[in-house]
């Protein structure tokens, strides 16, 4: 066999190598050849790009969580069960709200003291959640710079989808990601790194938060810094303990 | 089947179905293009695989049965009738494309944007997109893939070159604002 052929024969297995369908003789074998052919090598990298490029755009629709309900309740009836309680959950609800504002009002606790416990309380949550992710051997779930990699990950997880600025250009870097809970709510969590500095960015359903740090910035005792925003029914938190400059830096980057 | 066997089937196909609704709704809204209908895909495709559980062999492949059903479904469907009628001629060894041109790709790459790669999949011929789909987002392989379609492997891997070349061609039109070549 000549070069030529032989090199034509590695030519037409490049698909199967990346599709992974190559044995592993035969993958080591094709290595071996790429190693020392620039045009081969440079034709993986190509369609490894394409690959790439169709995986991200090919998780295009996510369903709605009606669907999923309605598929619940009706194949797997038992599941969806609790569903007819929710009227009692409810009630209870409604109840245990009415104790607590009656307790409140029996303390004379004054509006503005419960909305700053309360917004205490929701930034306290925020920082835990941060620093516990610092603290984690594996801080995200998906690991990626990119953001054509990240916002994908997050279909099916999360009742929601977000945009992602490019960031090329900046000094930000994107991490990765995670699901995250507020209020038994889920959202994402967004790792972004500058310089040495970790800045989580929390995105929740705004309705779904209740708050009243919409826009605003806050600084909690722990000397982390807060910027927060509502954007298209989301709600946003970027918190971190870079110079407040930065962490508005990068809000402005994800408002876009 | 006595009430708890049927009660642990009904458990354990839960278990294996509801991690690939997200999957399975995917898939449907690519064939279908029509979230009503890939709706209705979706739940007739889990009627249907839990009334035919107990046929599904274990140790095979679920998730190649979930799709198998999924697709045959849409096939029955209207559209599917119409989407495939159209291509069921079309060969699957015939290099009908033209060559493509030497663009390099990288450049043709990051020029088109996610939206474009997506437009470019939702116009390929259902034979195509589906075995494009089935490979790079659900990463099946070339076995599993033949399995959920019911055609031989080697058709799998010619289909899929051929979807990938039109796939390339088609987003290389878009950019270049020209009209599209020849549909796979």
């Amino acid at each position: 066999m000549t070069e030529e052929t032989k090199h034509e024969s590695w030519a037409g297995k490049i698909d199967l190598y990346l599709d992974g369908e190559l044995d592993a003789r035969q993958m080591k074998d094709l290595e071996g050849h790429l190693r020392e052919c620039p045009a081969c090598a440079g034709e993986v990298l190509r369609r490894l790009q394409w690959k790439r490029a169709i995986h991200s755009a090919g998780q295009r629709y996510s369903p709605d969580r009606s669907l999923r309900e309605r598929v619940e309740k009706d194949i797997f009836p038992r599941k969806a069960a609790w569903w007819h309680w929710r009227p009692a959950f409810a009630a209870t609800a409604a109840l245990l709200l009415l104790l607590a504002g009656a307790r409140m009002v029996q303390l004379e606790m004054h509006p503005h003291t419960q909305h700053a416990i309360q917004e205490s309380m929701l930034v306290s949550e925020l920082v835990d959640s941060h620093i516990s992710t610092l603290a984690s051997a594996n801080p995200v779930d998906v690991v990626s710079t990119d953001r054509h990699n990240v916002k994908p990950w997050f279909a099916g997880k999360i009742p929601f989808t977000f945009d992602l600025p490019d960031l090329q250009g900046s000094p930000f870097e994107l991490v990765g990601g995670r699901v995250s809970y507020l209020d038994q709510t889920p959202g994402a969590q967004l790792l972004f790194r500058v310089r040495k500095h970790q800045i989580s960015v929390f995105i929740f359903q705004a309705r779904a938060v209740h708050s009243d740090l919409v826009e605003r910035q806050a600084v909690d005792a722990q000397s982390f810094h807060l910027e927060s925003w509502k954007r298209d029914g989301l709600q946003y938190f970027a918190i971190s303990d870079v110079a407040p400059g930065d962490l508005r830096a990068l809000a402005d980057l994800l408002k876009k | 089947m006595c009430v708890s066997e049927e009660r642990s089937a009904t458990g354990s196909f839960e278990q294996l179905a509801l991690p690939l609704f997200s999957h399975l709704y995917n898939f449907a809204h690519w064939l279908a293009q029509n979230r009503e209908e890939a709706e209705d895909l979706v739940q007739e495709t889990y009627a249907k695989a839990l009334k035919g559980f107990s046929s599904f062999e274990a140790g095979t492949n679920f998730k190649a049965w979930m799709f198998r059903i999924l697709r045959n479904t849409f096939l029955n469907s209207r559209t599917g009738l119409k989407g495939v009628a159209i291509h069921l001629d079309l060969p699957d060894d015939d290099p009908a494309l033209p060559a493509e041109q030497r663009t390099p790709e990288t450049i043709l790459l990051d020029r088109a944007s996610e939206q474009i790669v997506q437009e470019a999949i939702g116009e390929l011929a259902v034979p195509y997109r589906e075995v494009l789909l089935l490979c790079e987002v659900e990463e099946m392989s070339y076995q599993e893939i033949a399995s959920t379609l019911a055609i031989p492997v080697g058709t799998v891997m010619s289909r899929l070159s051929r979807a990938r070349r039109a796939l390339r061609e088609a987003v290389r039109q878009k950019l270049n604002g020209g009209s599209p070549g020849p549909k796979a």
